[in-house]
This record gives structure tokens, C-alpha cells and sequence, in this order.
């Protein structure tokens, strides 16, 4: 009986942790700034890429995982330089020139690179519970989705640069009147949602085939929780996390993937009928 | 009704206008008296596309709802002539199952407009939420390889895409070549002048009503979810006109004409061209169509690095767009070298500038 409730909770944790590890880059932009970055699983490619180029050079692969969220990390703060900081007052502008920025990378991506790159395989290790066996990276997948969240509180709610953060989400002409720069904490921001991405990357490398158009596999599943979630990270997409892997791990288990995949979708319309402000709005209501 | 055919909310009116609109239309219409019948064929497929874009155009630029669907109701139409063609038989049923495909379309964007305009989604999640329901359709497409994903006898063949369909066929004379050409003109025609009497018409007014500002048109006492609704169904459904089309041009579609980069196309054609104006966007749409072909024939990869770099350069340089914006400084220098003081002119640039909030 405890193997099979486990082995509920393995599925859980997996459709979980995509759900996070996917959305959570994302949210923190939107969350930050109103803008959807549309190159988001851009980012993701690009932590895959870094991750498994540096591990074919020989580097352990937990180091080459977190370099290569600092990489994606970088060149966030830079696009944002260049790119996105002229479209803060026109978050619909952002959303084209960000999916402008997308193409562009993708194909020349596939122009430069070509379509598929050496992978280097899941890590192994598996345990068994009851007779059925279990993948040990899924579950570290998981520690690591729930380590991302637990790192967002501490860096936006016990930090100095977190009530900075907030105070300029809440405010930005007020905290900038206060002193705080502005820029550079939607630079910091915009750089800690790419990082994430990056981090997104990095983590399902060794799961799956790298080829330049992988961050379409991400970003449904990015944009959906984030759309039901709504501004908040903690408040709205780790709800909305939890909610759609339910869903999704019900059908999955009946159905399929793609069946979840859609199913998801549904659920997603059906509740932006009734709660078009995410479920942050409901939480962060309920909780003044 | 005729009247309707100028006014506030196209460019373009007079004389002068109209005498290029019939010279561009005659110069059309002879073409294929002059080209061969392979180059008559390459521009019925440019055409294709442009149902999509002035369907874009209506709902973006006149009506501020950005869809990134388009493909997704392309897709529902495109797979829908299909299944209908081979299902009803070929012959005249053919017209049949473009009109019903393109009704699917419709139904299909009616569904999910409810839930949307209904539920309040604003404008980036408009994006987001139609972008995801097309991407979806895409995997879901892309994983139906096995023989038992088929409606009646069509196949749907996942990623190798749906064959075996019939062209549009009137009897026993299929329509190709010259004289689908003559049919995708004909229909421009009637979308173009239809799209343009739609928009200056008392709905139309309201529907720019809505996107200057949601509030104000409700108070004035307008329901202005059925307004978003309707311009959301006839946008898509162009869409999904392009989508029957192209199907029975090559009796051929793909899952990858949906997703990802196809998506992007239509947004990059009407961003490029001018949202807000349907003239703007017939010719820019044309004229990106038919660089995007010249240089896919040496390259796809660099030709979509091209319509990115384009799409970036656009909301960078030019957010209303180039063809309209080089539009405007001709029709500018025209009239002001004319008659200086116009209200006319002042007129046309009040329009752009409340665009601009």
C-alpha cells in the first residue's frame, strides 16, 4: 500500500518540479516587471547547451549545471540591457521583441549547431520500493524545484535587495523617489528569471535530446502556470504548480501525455473564466 | 453602403486611390496571361497567407486583442478541409468542405473567445493563453502517427501530416493553376473591400471604441465583449480561410504549419507592415511574403533569423510599423505639397497619435 501511495507521490513530484523548474523563471520577470519574455525557453536551451558542452569537456556535472545557470544568468542582465529595458512601458512591445529575439536565436541555433548535439545521459542511480523502481534524479529534480522556492522567500522576503525588490513591484516611481535604482534591481530581477531558466536547462539536460528548438517543450507548460498563477511566485505559482501536476498526473497516469498535456490546458481556460487575475489574487486577498 | 468603403478608420480614399486600386487589380488580373503557369501557382500560395493577415490586422490593429492563434485556427480549418474533402468525396463537395472547415474554425474560436473576453484575459495573456492552445494542438498533432489516429478514412499521419485530399473542384474541373489564381484575387477582393466596409461601419467604430479604451465604450453603453467576440471569431476565421486554402492548394498539411515558428509569421507580417491600417498590411504582408519565399529557397534557418531580426527591428524602430509609416510621410508630402493647412492631414496623424497610448 505504501509503495503505491509513493509511487503517487513520484509522479506528483515529477510533474511538479517540470511545473516549478519551467515556471518559475518566468513568473519572477512577469511577477517583477509585467513582461512576458517570450525567449524564456531560449534560456532554457541555452543552460542545456552550456551544461552538456562544459560536461563533454570533462566538468562534474552539478558544477556545470549551476555555471550554466549563471551563464543564462548573464546574458539575461545583458538582453535586458539592450533589449527589454526600452519596453517597460509597453509590455505588449516586450512581448514581440522578445519573440523577435526567440526566432533569431533558435534558427541560427539550428544554422550554426545543426539540429542535434552528442546528450550525455540521465545520471544513474534508481531505488525500490515494493517492486517498483524509482529514478534517484527525478526525486533530486524535485529537491531542487522546492530548493528554487525555498531560495525565492529567502532572497525576496529576508533580504535587503528582496524588500527593495518589492518595494519597487509595488511602487516603482515612489521607491525610486526613495533612492532605490530601479534599473538595476529590474536588471537584477530580469537576471535571476533567465538564471532560473537557465538553471530549467541545465537540470533536464541529461533527460532528454538537445536540439535548438527544446524550449518549446518548456514553455506551455511555463506560460500556463504562470497565467493561472499570476504575479506572485510564492502566493501564485507554487499553488498553481501544485494544482495543475495533480491534474496533469491524474491523466497522465489514464491517459497519456498528451491527453495531460491538453487536459492541462482545459483546466487552464476553464479557470481563467472565473479567476482571470490568477490564484494569487484569491491568496494574497484572503491573506490581508 | 459604398460609402462605407472610406472613412475614418482606413487610409486611402479619393480619386487617386482608387485609380491605383483598379490598376493594381487589372495588373493582377493579367498576370497570368503574361507569366508561366508555375509562377501563376507560386503567387496563388503568397496569397494564401493574406486572408491570416488581414484577419490579424482586424483584431490587433482595430480591435487591440493581440491573438498569437492564428495558426491554431489555420491548423483547425486546414486539417478540417481534409478530413471533410475525404470523407464527403471529392467533386463539389470540395466547396462544401472549405466552407465548413472555415465554420469549424469559427465555432472553434467562438469557444475559446468566451472563456477569454468573458473571463477578462488583457492583453499579454491574450497572447499567451491563444499562443499555448495552438501549441498544444501542435504536439497533440505531431503524435498521431499510428493508424488508429484517423477520422472515417483520413489518416492524420503526425508529423508527416495529412495527405490525399482533393483540391477544390467545381464537377469535374479541379481549380488550379490560373484559375485558382483568379479565385484567391477574387477573394482578397471581397475580404479586402468587405474588411474595409466592416471596419468604418457603426461596429467597427465601436470596435476601435474598444481598444482606444474598454471602460469609456462600455459606459457609452456598449456590451463590449460581444464586440471583442465577434472581431475575434471573423479574425480567426480568416485564419482558418487560409487554412482550407492551403490545404487544398498542395492537398498536403503539417503539424509544424501551427506551432512554433509558423505562429510568429502572421504576427511578424502585420507587425512589420502596420497593424492599423488593412491597406498597409495587404501590401506589406505581400511584399514580406514574397521576399520570405526568395530567400527560403536558400535557406529556411536564415530567412526566419531574418523574420525575427525583422520583428525586433520593427518594435524597436518603428512600432506602428514600416509600410504604413512610409505610407504616411507620402501621403504626407502629397497633401501638404498641395495644400499646406489640410485638416485632413491633421486629421489622419491625430489617428496615429492615439494609437500611440
Amino acid at each position: 500500500m505504501s509503495a503505491e501511495l509513493f509511487s503517487l507521490f513520484y509522479q506528483f513530484a515529477d510533474v511538479f518540479a517540470f511545473l516549478i523548474l519551467s515556471a518559475a523563471g518566468l513568473a519572477i520577470v512577469f511577477g517583477m516587471m509585467g513582461v512576458i519574455n517570450m525567449a524564456h525557453g531560449e534560456f532554457i536551451m541555452c543552460g542545456a547547451y552550456v551544461t552538456v558542452g562544459l560536461v563533454n569537456l570533462g566538468v562534474p556535472l552539478a558544477v556545470a549545471q549551476i555555471l550554466a545557470a549563471v551563464t543564462a544568468g548573464l546574458i539575461g542582465v545583458l538582453v535586458e540591457f539592450l533589449v527589454v529595458r526600452r519596453f517597460y512601458k509597453r509590455p505588449l512591445d516586450s512581448l514581440l521583441a522578445t519573440w523577435g529575439l526567440s526566432l533569431i536565436v533558435t534558427q541560427s541555433m539550428l544554422l550554426i549547431v545543426g539540429s542535434a548535439v552528442r546528450g550525455i545521459g540521465t545520471p544513474e542511480g534508481s531505488f525500490v520500493i515494493g517492486g517498483y523502481t524509482f529514478s534517484t534524479y527525478r526525486l533530486v529534480l524535485f529537491g531542487c524545484a522546492v530548493a528554487v522556492l525555498a531560495g525565492l522567500y529567502i532572497i525576496f522576503m529576508k533580504t535587503r535587495f528582496g524588500v527593495i525588490a518589492r518595494a519597487t513591484m509595488q511602487n516603482a516611481a515612489m521607491a525610486r523617489a526613495l533612492g532605490a535604482r530601479t534599473g538595476r534591481i529590474y536588471a537584477i530581477s530580469f537576471g535571476i528569471g533567465t538564471g532560473l531558466a537557465g538553471l530549467c536547462g541545465a537540470l533536464y539536460a541529461p533527460t532528454m535530446t538537445l536540439i535548438p528548438t527544446m524550449g518549446a517543450t518548456f514553455v506551455v507548460e511555463s506560460f500556463v502556470t504562470v497565467v493561472i498563477g499570476g504575479a506572485n511566485v510564492l502566493l501564485g505559482t507554487a499553488p498553481a504548480a501544485v494544482f495543475l501536476a495533480m491534474i496533469r498526473m491524474a491523466l497522465n497516469a489514464s491517459y497519456g501525455q498528451i491527453i495531460g498535456q491538453i487536459g492541462m490546458l482545459v483546466a487552464v481556460i476553464l479557470i481563467i473564466r472565473v479567476l482571470p487575475e490568477g490564484l494569487s489574487s484569491v491568496l494574497v486577498r484572503r491573506g490581508r | 453602403m459604398f460609402k462605407l468603403l472610406e472613412g475614418p478608420q482606413t487610409l486611402g480614399r479619393g480619386r487617386l486611390f482608387w485609380s491605383c486600386f483598379v490598376a493594381v487589380l487589372a495588373g493582377a488580373l493579367a498576370y497570368p496571361l503574361f507569366a508561366d503557369s508555375y509562377d501563376v501557382g507560386n503567387f496563388a500560395y503568397f496569397l494564401i497567407w493574406i486572408f491570416m493577415a488581414l484577419g490579424l490586422c482586424l483584431m490587433w490593429g482595430y480591435g487591440g486583442m493581440l491573438s498569437f492563434g492564428q495558426t491554431l485556427f489555420f491548423g483547425i480549418a486546414g486539417y478540417g478541409y481534409g478530413v471533410l474533402a475525404i470523407n464527403m468525396g471529392g467533386g463539389t463537395a470540395t466547396i462544401a468542405a472549405l466552407v465548413l472547415a472555415v465554420v469549424l474554425a469559427m465555432i472553434a474560436a467562438g469557444v475559446l473567445g468566451y472563456f477569454m473576453i468573458w473571463g477578462g484575459i488583457n492583453g499579454i495573456f491574450f497572447g499567451i493563453v491563444t499562443l499555448s492552445a495552438t501549441l498544444v494542438l501542435a504536439f497533440f498533432l505531431g503524435q498521431t502517427a499510428g493508424p488508429e489516429w484517423h477520422i472515417g478514412p483520413a489518416r492524420l499521419n503526425g508529423f508527416n501530416g495529412m495527405k490525399g485530399m482533393d483540391p477544390l473542384t467545381v464537377g469535374d474541373f479541379y481549380i488550379e493553376g490560373s484559375a485558382l489564381y483568379y479565385v484567391m484575387v477574387a477573394l482578397i477582393v471581397i475580404v479586402y473591400l468587405a474588411l474595409r466596409m466592416l471596419v468604418n461601419s457603426g461596429i467597427g467604430n465601436v470596435i476601435v471604441a474598444t481598444r482606444e479604451n474598454p471602460q469609456r465604450a462600455e459606459m457609452l453603453g456598449y456590451d463590449v465583449r460581444k464586440y471583442q467576440l465577434l472581431t475575434f471569431v471573423i479574425g480567426s476565421g480568416l485564419a482558418g480561410l487560409s487554412g482550407a486554402l492551403y490545404t487544398s492548394w498542395g492537398q498536403f498539411i503539417t503539424p509544424s504549419s501551427i506551432g512554433l515558428p509558423a505562429a510568429a509569421m502572421p504576427i511578424v507580417w502585420v507587425a512589420f507592415s502596420g497593424r492599423s491600417d488593412l491597406t498597409a498590411t495587404l501590401v506589406g504582408s505581400f511584399l514580406l511574403l514574397f521576399g520570405f519565399q526568395t530567400i527560403t529557397v536558400y535557406s529556411q534557418q536564415a530567412a526566419l533569423v531574418l523574420m525575427g531580426a525583422l520583428l525586433l527591428a520593427t518594435v524597436m524602430l518603428a512600432p506602428q510599423g514600416f509600410v504604413l509609416g512610409i505610407g504616411k510621410l507620402a501621403a504626407d508630402w502629397w497633401h501638404g505639397r498641395r495644400r499646406r493647412d489640410d485638416g485632413a492631414v491633421m486629421a489622419e496623424a491625430g489617428r496615429l497619435r492615439s494609437e500611440e497610448s
